[in-house]
């Protein structure tokens, strides 16, 4: 065939189910036919368009159990998304697959890092071998207070994690007063009645009533900060975006929750959905936002059904949509569903998700503020981040600022796994010590070692670091990091180096690959911790960890490179690697 | 339009125009490299609209793509102006000091309304009035085109419907709009510049201008012929009445790239004396009486050429041709010498200076400028002056820098020559495919992993019409000859239009079957348009 | 503070104190005054694809080095980029590459990897970036165990200059690949061959042919080769080629980056359309009258 070299497809045709779930997908297609001889098409439709390559490769996963060539192929010409590119994207995430499964049973996700290995998924996958299923050897599900933790892809898009599937509730904690987690605690229902009688739409109400202007005074004056890991001041970061002028903006959520250890937003998620779409409907009037979008991560598909249901429900009774509680106000949310990539939980990966592309990150500057999703001024914020946006709304900026720390007001979340009595999530003050925090979780089991707070990319903490009072400003003058609010406790039964070693081999695993620093330096650390977790330290080796981990720290574009050495390098300070030889 | 014939514009211009109107061009394929450019403007959020027969690979980059039918250009350029001026979108100020004719102009395109046209070219009446709106809207347009305008019985007309687009908007003479040919071949600019036209004397000086003519008899040294010789479509007249009888071709290959081939062959044979000077031995040197073999223009000789943005470059030998083969300057000198004429320039050097003392335009151009500044873009009248990015920024000027306005012409609508007939109901149009190069005897001379040789393109309807399947051998004939050729079917073809290369005469003939009705104003034949017939072989018979 | 794109404004870089045009990257302000800095996936003619951190810097009140190529100077900038945490840090990133690839036909790199006495032999069995040599047409060639992930061709074919989109970046972190879809051949994807790809790759991982096959045939030799600015003969548009020849045969076609009609792109016909000027064409080479 002569070549029209624009966009060559190949003659792969898809079968008839996966054409069908393509075309529901994409209702305005970028080549529209206005006739034989006038055809609209070209690049600026086809970007805008390009956002439903996501949704579009999970509907042919669940379709067909995997992603096939003619499925692609047709994803791709009818979205005028290049076919090479489009490979590229969908190769990026771990829950896609590219070749036809033997079976056509369920494809079992089981966790094998630190806390569920601890909690016996070496057992559970033989088990599930040992009757045939199919079992992939995943990262952190963010089920870690319930190992061994699992996700089950099924055929037909079926997928159900553990709340499902199990139908195990979770030890839910709230300090005094009860803050953040107080409707979970209460509520019986999730529905937008039991929701309201909580007080939810209380904030939202006041936001209409005291304006955008002041909404964001009332931020800064609280001194809320980023629940994601950056702890950047949330009212700021809302009046750089309410101050753009341009007529595009949006508010997202960065529900992708990935860092081992952590399970904070999915609970929330499942069980107060309403309080995070309140929270962004705040963002978006009050600053300017019409759209909104949610990523949450592919995995939590109990927390994604449940927020899909309250989305509806609250479009229906004109919480969203155009004109919100009879104002004049449009906010709409829309939800982009993650695919298996730790990384997309950096924000501009995500937003490159979202967009369509390979979930890499940019480089920063610009910030999302000035260039965000789709090159737009953009709030983007942590679940947990926005819940606390309610908190301050409802009951006033002194009262929450009477909890907390005057650096670190208010409450944190902690999600407590591993060497714990009563494993859970757990609200506490700030400025609680690690101590304290553990016994309300009824203690260690055994004798402590150590503690990775902060998740895989947190700081090691022992024994001498139990009375720090966890708060942003104490735990910066110790070199640790709340990061997400994972705490991880590790007894003496467990071995130090293998963990390490883990939790090495999970960041050689979910490095996105663009820059040496991290796609390389993953690799060596994980490799040189295999050999010390075998062979024991040495002053050699010791200094290529060093090395290794400064060029990562020093260089590497994002913040998961710039931590991979984090918990290593912390552990080493610690002397924790010595004990490999015993 | 306005003189000398080049491209108004640079290329780096279309990256910063709002609007692009590509017309009769498939510069993705035909010109890769200046599509860059169009990227680089539709990237930085330029909208292009694309009119073409067929929705091409560079028309695929358009946001709109108007499927006009072959040789309707002007009805459709014509209606385009109607609706400009009726939504009151034409730039009167610009009309009114610049150009002349506009009155006589509206009254002339009134006839051609949105329905007539969207009759007569076969696009909706809707993406025409998107058209004209975008394109008078833009505050920076560009409007490029190849031989889709130029070859045509009518090409000079299209070409000037096109200019009359631009007067009524604007659009010229400023950076970012402009009037863009693109060249098809390597230094056709710089050949016509140097005065290889038939009425033109090197840098756009006319032959019948005597003043001109004496300035180049005071150099060369002896008196020019005032009158105006044949382009080659005449000269081929000439060969069949019997008023030329010897012909030197130097680096064409007529035996196989004219339309209507056969004739043109015969008329070769008929030749009383043909040399031909080439670098290869083609079909056309195989009927010579000499062939003097020359060396490679841009890879074995010193000299210039000029591209489509009108910029001078130097070409440089980076090998030896083989031996015996000679610059085709060394040749053309020696039997300038035998034939009693002076010719002192011993290089390329020699020659381009004195160039330089004949043509204004190039007067400023020293090889160490070109060198040093990567080529100059005329005019460029003195080595300070910095060479001239756009032309005709005059039309801006309070007093037309001393010009006469620029005149609209008025154009008409004729369609083909060949009209379809019951016989030959299918329009054959042709075009350049990105791997290959005319008649293929430089291409070929690399292996290219997207070359497929040469098939005839159907519409999908067509096809089950005619009852063809894909890769089927038929044949393909016009009212001067036949050729077998495979189908090659395609879904976003139009109903009615065939379309094929030309690049592998020995495989298929295709030049058997083109018009060679010309253009009188040009010289240049329908290549574009011819009438033809599909016939099934013997039960749907496969090329190996 | 708005700042037009013509004012200059004061940096200090190396402890030495200057101006430099607003909007400038601290590699622009640096080869404006005379500091050079390394690079890999930096090239002119592209957008700085930021992935190999060759050229970072230090930078007053940045936690982290930041890359010099796509980093913008901002008034009163401190830089250094010549101090032992920079050193260390590109002697690593080097280190790195080193222990992954095949760096033996990037003598620029090498002379870095010495420069900062990167030494991959540091580690214990490393994994590296194993490929099979593809063959797969007479034009160019893949060689991924050089592959560096520049991204300089994924960008080359991309949105950066051809937009055909025949490659892009597949898979993820080590074992990310330019990669066809499903690792289609090159003649079978939508690959147009203009060798833009080839022309920007900075390691010889894709590589000319003809240049392969001297280099195979152990016939490599650049004392013999020559390099000559001419325009190409295809179409209209002018486009300057560099012509590099060994014993007066061409074996590979470039563009110069930095000139205003190409930028250093090509077409197939441009980049591998010369070789009907030498053997096997026959060339006729005496006047010939014999008919």
């Amino acid at each position: 065939m002569p070549n029209v070299p624009d966009l060559k497809f190949s003659d792969v045709v898809p079968e008839p189910d996966e054409r069908s779930v393509i075309d529901d997908l994409v209702s305005v297609p970028p080549i529209e036919e206005k006739g034989e001889r006038w055809v609209l098409g070209g690049i600026a439709r086809g970007q805008e368009a390009r956002h439903l390559l996501l949704p579009g490769l999970h509907a042919l996963q669940d379709t067909r159990g995997w992603i096939s060539p003619g499925g692609l192929n047709y994803l791709a010409e009818k979205l005028q998304i290049p076919i090479a590119e489009a490979y590229g994207v969908a190769t990026f995430y771990d829950l896609f697959q590219f070749e036809q499964p033997d079976t056509e049973g369920p494809l079992h996700h089981v966790c094998v890092d630190p806390i569920c290995e601890m909690g016996n998924s070496a057992s559970y996958i033989a088990e599930l071998r040992s009757k045939g299923h199919r079992v992939h050897e995943s990262p952190c599900l963010g089920q870690c207070e319930r190992p061994p933790a699992a996700f089950v892809q099924i055929k037909g898009g079926d997928n159900r994690d553990m709340t499902e599937a199990t139908g195990r509730s979770i030890r839910i904690a709230t300090a005094d007063p009860k803050r953040l987690l107080r409707r979970i605690t209460e509520m019986q229902d999730i529905d937008l009645e039991s929701y309201e009688r909580h007080g939810g739409y209380q904030a939202l109400r006041l936001a209409i009533q005291e304006g955008g202007a002041r909404v964001i005074e009332m931020l800064k004056e609280s001194g809320l900060t980023g629940r994601g890991g950056a702890a950047f001041p949330t009212g700021i970061k809302w009046e750089a975006v309410a101050r753009q002028e341009t007529s595009t903006k949006y508010v997202v959520a960065n529900a992708d929750e990935s860092e081992p250890g952590t399970f904070k937003d999915r609970v929330i998620l499942e069980n107060d959905p309403f309080a995070l779409i309140e929270a962004m409907t705040i963002a978006g009037i009050s600053t300017g936002c019409e759209k909104g979008w949610i990523y949450i991560r592919g995995e939590y598909t109990t927390a994604t059904r449940r927020l899909e249901a309250a989305i509806d429900e609250a479009a229906l009774a004109g919480r969203l949509g155009q004109g919100i509680l009879g104002t004049s106000f449009r906010f709409d949310l829309e939800i982009r569903c993650g695919a298996g990539a730790y990384i997309c939980g950096e924000e501009t990966s995500l937003f490159n998700s979202i967009e369509g592309y390979r979930g890499e990150p940019r480089s920063k500057p610009p910030y999302p503020t000035d260039s965000g999703l789709f090159g737009q001024p953009t709030i983007i914020n942590n679940p947990e981040t926005f819940l606390n946006v309610l908190e301050i709304l409802t009951y006033g900026v002194d009262s929450y600022r009477s909890t907390g720390t005057p650096e670190s007001p208010g409450t944190k979340l902690f999600c407590l796994s591993g060497d714990v009595a009563e494993p859970g999530l757990y609200e506490a003050e700030f400025g609680i010590t690690l101590r304290e925090l553990l016994a309300r979780a009824g203690g260690g089991v055994g004798e402590l070692q150590a503690v990775l707070l902060g998740g895989a990319a947190g700081t090691f903490v022992d024994s001498r670091h139990l009375e720090i009072p966890l708060t942003f400003e104490d735990v910066r003058a110790h070199d640790m990091t709340l990061g997400s609010g994972a705490v991880m406790v590790f007894s003496t039964k467990v071995n130090l180096p293998s963990v390490l070693a883990r939790f090495a081999k999970f960041f050689r695993d979910e490095s996105c690959g663009q820059c040496v620093p991290c796609r390389i330096g993953t690799v060596r650390q994980h490799e040189v911790l295999t050999q010390i977790s075998r062979r024991g330290q040495s002053p050699d080796r010791n200094e290529l960890l060093h090395d290794i981990a400064t060029v990562m720290t020093d260089s590497s574009i994002c913040g998961l490179g710039q931590t991979a050495a984090s918990a290593v390098q912390s552990a080493i300070r610690l002397g924790l690697l010595e004990k490999s030889d015993t | 339009m306005f003189g000398a014939g080049g491209g108004t514009s640079s290329y780096r211009e279309v990256e910063e125009a709002e609007f692009i109107l590509l017309w009769g061009s498939n510069a993705r394929e035909a010109h890769p490299i200046y599509f860059h450019h169009v990227l680089k403007g539709i990237k930085a959020g330029a909208k292009m609209h694309a009119v073409d027969p067929r929705r091409t690979a560079s028309a695929k980059f358009a946001d709109s793509w108007l499927g006009i039918d072959v040789g309707s250009d002007i009805a459709l350029a014509n209606a385009v102006a109607r609706e400009i001026i009726a939504a009151n979108l034409h730039n009167q100020q610009f009309i009114e000091h610049s150009t002349t004719g506009f009155d006589a102009f509206r009254e002339h395109v009134e006839k051609y309304t949105l329905d007539y046209a969207a009759e007569v070219t076969g696009v909706p009446a809707d993406a025409i009035r998107g058209l004209a709106r975008a394109y008078a809207e833009a505050t920076t347009a560009q409007i490029l085109w190849t031989l889709g305008i130029t070859e045509h019985h009518n090409g000079v007309d299209n070409v000037l419907s096109l200019c009359n687009l631009a007067l009524l908007t604007g659009h010229v003479g400023r950076w970012g709009s402009g009037l863009v040919p693109l060249r098809g071949q390597n230094n056709v600019q710089g050949g016509g510049d140097m005065g290889a036209l038939p009425n033109k004397l090197p840098g756009f000086q006319d032959v019948i201008d005597k003043a001109a003519r004496d300035k180049f008899s005071a150099i060369y040294g002896l008196d020019l012929n005032p009158t105006p010789g044949l382009h080659l479509t005449q000269m081929f007249e000439a060969m069949a009445q019997g008023m030329i009888k010897a012909l030197y071709v130097i680096g064409e290959n007529p035996a196989d790239s004219e339309a209507d081939v056969s004739h043109t062959r015969r008329l070769l044979e008929e030749l009383d004396f043909l040399v031909v000077q080439d670098i290869f031995l083609t079909r056309t040197a195989e009927l010579a009486d000499v062939v003097l073999p020359a060396t490679v223009g841009w890879a074995e000789s010193e000299g210039t050429v000029t591209s489509s943005e009108r910029r001078v470059q130097r070409v440089r030998p980076a090998v030896e041709g083989p031996a015996g083969a000679r610059h085709d300057h060394l040749i053309i000198g020696d039997l300038a010498k035998r034939l009693g004429a002076p010719w002192p320039a011993e290089t390329a050097e020699e020659l381009w200076n004195e160039l330089r003392s004949l043509s204004p335009m190039h007067t400023g151009m020293t090889y160490k400028r070109l060198e040093e500044l990567d080529g100059l873009q005329w005019p460029c009248p003195d080595t300070n002056h910095p060479g001239t990015p756009f032309l005709h920024g005059w039309l801006w000027e309070d007093d037309l820098g001393g010009n006469p306005r620029a005149p609209f012409s008025l154009t008409d609508y004729e369609g083909p020559k060949e009209q379809l007939t019951q016989e030959f109901p299918i329009r054959l149009t042709t075009g350049r495919a990105l791997d290959s190069y005319n008649t293929g005897v430089q291409s070929r001379g690399f292996n290219s992993p997207i070359r497929s040789g040469e098939q005839l393109q159907i519409s999908e309807v067509d096809a089950a019409s005619l009852r063809l399947s894909q890769g089927e051998l038929v044949r393909v004939s016009s009212p001067r000859g036949s050729v077998e050729m495979e189908i090659d079917i395609k879904r976003e073809q139009a109903r009615g239009l065939a379309f094929t290369t030309f690049h592998f005469p020995e495989l298929v003939d295709l030049n058997l079957l083109t018009n060679d009705e010309w253009d009188p104003k040009s010289g240049t034949a329908e290549f574009k348009a011819a009438s033809i017939k599909i016939e099934k072989l013997t039960n749907g018979a496969q090329r190996a | 503070m708005t700042l037009t794109a013509s004012e200059q404004i004061p940096i200090s870089l190396n402890g030495k104190s200057g101006t430099v045009q607003s909007g400038a990257t601290i590699l622009e302000a640096a080869r404006e005054m005379g500091v050079e800095i390394p690079t890999l996936c930096w090239a002119s003619n592209l957008t700085p694809a930021n992935a190999c951190r060759l050229c970072v810097v230090e930078l007053e009140g940045s936690r982290t080095l930041v890359p010099a190529c796509s980093r913008v100077c901002e008034p009163g900038s401190v830089i250094n980029t010549e101090s032992e945490r920079v050193a260390l840090n590109r002697k690593m990133v080097l280190e790195l590459l080193d222990s992954t690839n095949d760096l033996s036909e990037s003598p620029e790199l090498q002379a870095l990897i010495d420069h900062y006495g990167a030494d991959a032999s540091r580690y214990d069995e490393p994994s590296t970036m194993k490929d099979d040599i593809k063959v797969e047409d007479d034009l160019f060639i893949r060689a991924y165990d050089r592959c560096v992930l520049c991204y300089k061709c994924v960008d080359a074919c991309g949105d950066e200059a051809q937009f055909t989109f025949a490659i892009s970046m597949a898979g993820r972190g080590f074992e990310t690949r330019v990669s066809t879809e499903f690792e289609t051949p090159l003649p079978e994807s939508a690959c147009v061959y203009c060798g833009n790809c080839v022309g920007v790759c900075p390691t010889n991982a894709l590589q000319f042919k003809a240049e392969f096959d001297l280099r195979q045939g152990d016939d490599w030799d650049p004392q013999r080769q020559t390099s000559t600015s001419t325009i190409c003969s295809y179409c209209g548009v002018g486009c300057t080629l560099d012509i590099h020849t060994q014993d007066n045969e061409i074996f590979k076609v470039t563009s110069p980056s930095d000139h205003s009609v190409t930028a250093g792109h090509l077409c197939i016909k441009g980049r591998f359309g010369w070789q009907y000027v030498q053997p096997p064409t026959r060339r006729p080479s005496s006047p010939d009258m014999s008919s």
